[in-house]
């Protein structure tokens, strides 16, 4: 009896894993949480946003098959590592330290780190100006080291979030002084909020703040990686880049 | 004949033994633990945060459920009535969605009011924890007020009759024998309770309180491991459980508590 | 000043059709409720195998599953969650590789009923164990010697008489297993709270949805309550009064 109820179970656990994963298919992973403007969930639960549109180009051009799968942030390179997914695409910097773990294809957006504070604090964004502030910023980013590395001995505190949106959120209710972030993230959030204005750029780190974003991807998964390359400097030639990006932005975010 | 009437030293414990120490070495050679040494510090500051928010929002909790308890044992409805309702929301709705509530949504209300900006209790408002201890302790009174509820009407009514016969009035009667018996009635109850409110604790670290679950989560982030550092954080709740219920035990030991 | 009000009251947010997000809400509730349910009944499925071997099993049975028990009611769920998230959906690839299979796509929501299953289990096996211990011993005797066969007697004698011990219990483990599925949140899992956080986020209206969230656990654990009774009264007939 007690091997009839093991199999029950067995066959209950087998039938909820859905279907076994299609050689075509590509499970692309974002972060659960939503980053405007390029990743976030409407009212209908559809996943919208530039990095969506990226994808899709990406994927029609290499002609995989790719579905959007959310994962928690903190956690999307264990899922990445553990085959839950087989890509990120969620602003992931290109950086010595997860190419320690990970693969990444070429970059496909660089833009620079800025701070964010609110209106008219006169915080200037270097660290003489974060002395004695409070501070926010997402954990497992590259701000998030470059604030360690640059203003954790000044600063009064170091908040960590989960999530970009719920620093922003903090700043808009003056729990933190300033937040960092990059400067397209940043400037969605003070367009659709009067609170913040963003104060400038960082100074750059190369070591830290890498090289641009890229798709991350599972060390060794080559193959993967090529056609990922060639897709994106196909839509980079071909026009296809510049036309889904000019209804998020008003200059070309591939950087030079 | 329960487990712990068994001996440890029966063969089939000893192997059940080996086998688990061979586990612990298997994970302690072939795992990577090199980051432990650099967050060790931070680690056991981090288990002096949750022990703070255990003991504190315990106490206070409890504190809190001797008049929830008693309200909705023998208080008028209007005050029976609101200490029922506090009891069934917060039983009825995650800690998790309350501690949210808490944090993000009054500090997104808090926004809309620049004079509570002005006021002295902004540097408590704008930190994080008073959140978590606000979250935590009416969670604890929630639950363990329903127990108090039952130790108040549970205390025979001919205690109490006999205490008004001393001539005792009634403030008195509750002070010297309804309390102390309703308390008395509860006590073993804590012990479970207690082991739950530890259970709860990590969840502050999701309002960017730093407990000792905020550490490994740290450590998560900066070395990409998956494992091993939640395996050492389930170990070091364990033994914080242990600890609990060895005290518990030992505390009811020297609190005999009468089959009542 | 009374802008916080108008933030608070912007109820057309809660609309079933886009652009509201009541429609977001209620499918993440029902996300949540089939977790929820599917965590409950595997976890009480490993709780009758559980209680059976930690009665009639052998030493070894019954000390793993003590192991089991303890480790699982020791640690916190948000811990466990995380654990049994990511070390649940490896071990299942790595079995399936094992036996030639292909790699399996495991949804958030098989894992989720999956993690809730495992907790569950090991807090109802304790329930059921209590239970079972409950039925009279010389019951099962006459029953056995009427000649039932061991299934008989479970499903005749053990069963309905262990059911009005295990009720309380297990009724209180429902209403465990709705709330910890918001734990889930923490991994990605769509339900509830993490769409509830997902629209506060989108619409700066954290409250309002927060608030709305809360009402939805509110009722599914009234609503409960309200079976439960009816439950416990249908177990308990026949049964002397209890105060």
């Amino acid at each position: 009896m007690k091997n009839k109820i093991i199999t029950t179970i067995a066959a209950f656990g087998l039938t909820l894993a859905t279907h076994a994963a299609s050689a075509e298919t590509v499970r692309v992973g974002v972060a659960a949480e939503p980053y405007p403007p390029f990743t976030e969930p409407d009212a209908s639960g559809n996943w919208t946003g530039w990095e969506i549109e990226f994808m899709n180009a990406v994927c029609a051009e290499a002609k995989l098959e790719c579905v959007v799968t959310p994962v928690a942030w903190d956690g999307i390179i264990p899922a990445l590592t553990s085959s839950k997914i087989d890509a990120i695409i969620g602003s992931m910097s290109i950086t010595d330290e997860r190419m320690k773990t990970i693969d990444f294809s070429d970059k496909y957006y660089n833009t620079p780190a800025v701070i964010a504070t609110s209106k008219g604090s006169g915080i200037t964004p270097d660290a003489a100006g974060l002395k004695d502030k409070i501070l926010g910023v997402q954990v497992s980013t590259i701000h998030q080291d470059y604030m360690t590395t640059h203003f954790a001995d000044v600063a009064a505190e170091i908040k960590e979030y989960q999530t970009q949106d719920e620093a922003n959120q903090d700043l808009a209710a003056g729990r933190v002084d300033a937040v960092m972030a990059d400067s397209l993230a940043l400037d969605a959030f003070v367009k659709s909020d009067t609170c913040c204005e963003i104060v400038g750029a960082v100074e750059d780190d190369p070591a830290i703040l890498g090289a641009g974003v890229g798709i991350g991807l599972r060390k060794g998964d080559d193959e993967l990686r090529e056609k990922f390359n060639t897709a994106i400097a196909a839509i980079r030639d071909n026009g296809t880049y510049e036309e889904f990006s000019k209804a998020y932005f008003d200059f070309d975010i591939y950087g030079k | 004949m329960g487990p712990e009437l068994r001996s440890w030293k029966e063969p089939h414990r000893l192997v059940l033994l080996a086998i688990a120490i061979g586990i612990v070495v298997f994970a302690a050679l072939t795992m990577r633990w090199d980051w432990l040494p650099r967050y060790s510090g931070k680690l056991v500051s981090g288990v002096g945060t949750t022990l703070w928010l255990l003991f504190l929002t315990s106490i206070l909790g409890f504190l809190l459920a001797v008049p929830l308890g008693l309200a909705q044992a023998a208080g008028p409805f209007w005050l029976s009535g609101p200490a029922r309702a506090f009891c069934t929301v917060i039983r009825g709705t995650p800690l998790l969605l309350q501690l949210w509530l808490l944090y993000y949504g009054l500090g997104s209300l808090f926004a809309y009011w620049p004079e509570i900006r002005q006021s002295w209790a902004w540097p408590y408002l704008r930190s994080a924890w008073p959140y978590g201890v606000l979250a935590l302790t009416m969670s604890f009174a929630g639950y363990e007020g329903e127990v108090m509820r039952g130790a108040f009407a549970g205390v025979p009514k001919g205690e109490l009759e006999a205490a008004r016969a001393y001539g005792m009035s009634p403030l008195t009667a509750f002070r010297r024998i309804w309390l102390p018996r309703a308390i008395h009635r509860a006590l073993p109850t804590l012990a479970g309770e207690t082991v739950l409110q530890l259970k709860a604790t990590p969840l502050v670290a999701t309002i960017t309180v730093v407990d000792v679950y905020a550490i490994i989560s740290r450590v998560r982030q900066d070395t990409y491991l998956t494992y091993e550092p939640l395996l050492l954080l389930a170990l070091i709740y364990m033994m914080l459980t242990g600890v609990l219920v060895v005290a518990f035990r030992w505390l009811e030991a020297k609190v005999p508590v009468k089959s009542s | 000043m009374l802008d916080w009000i108008s933030g608070f009251a912007a109820w057309e947010l809660l609309a079933l059709q886009p652009p509201g997000w009541g429609g977001v809400l209620l499918a993440g509730l029902a996300v949540s409720l089939q977790v929820a349910v599917g965590g409950y009944m595997l976890g009480f499925l490993i709780g009758i195998c559980g209680a059976t071997g930690k009665l009639y099993g052998g030493p070894i049975l019954r000390d793993v599953l003590d192991v089991y028990t303890t480790l699982v009611r020791a640690v916190p769920e948000l811990v466990l969650i995380l654990l049994l998230y990511y070390a649940g959906t490896d071990a299942l690839n790595q079995i399936m590789i094992l036996i030639g299979a292909e790699r399996t796509d495991i949804s958030g929501l098989a894992a989720g009923i999956f993690v809730i299953g495992v907790v569950q289990g090991a807090y109802q096996t304790e329930v059921l164990r209590g239970a079972f211990k409950a039925v009279p011993y010389g019951e099962i005797e006459a029953a056995r010697a009427y000649g039932l066969s061991p299934f008989q007697v479970l499903r005749r004698i053990t069963l309905p008489g262990m059911l009005p011990h295990a009720v309380p219990g297990l009724s209180n483990l429902w209403l465990i297993a709705t709330k910890d599925t918001a734990l889930l949140a923490v991994v990605g899992v769509a339900e509830l709270t993490l769409v509830t956080r997902q629209a506060g986020g989108s619409t700066k209206h954290y409250f309002l949805f927060f608030f709305a969230a809360g009402l939805l656990y509110l009722m599914v654990t009234l609503l409960s309550n309200v079976v439960i009774r009816r439950v416990e009264r249908h177990a308990r007939r026949g049964m002397p009064a209890v105060r």
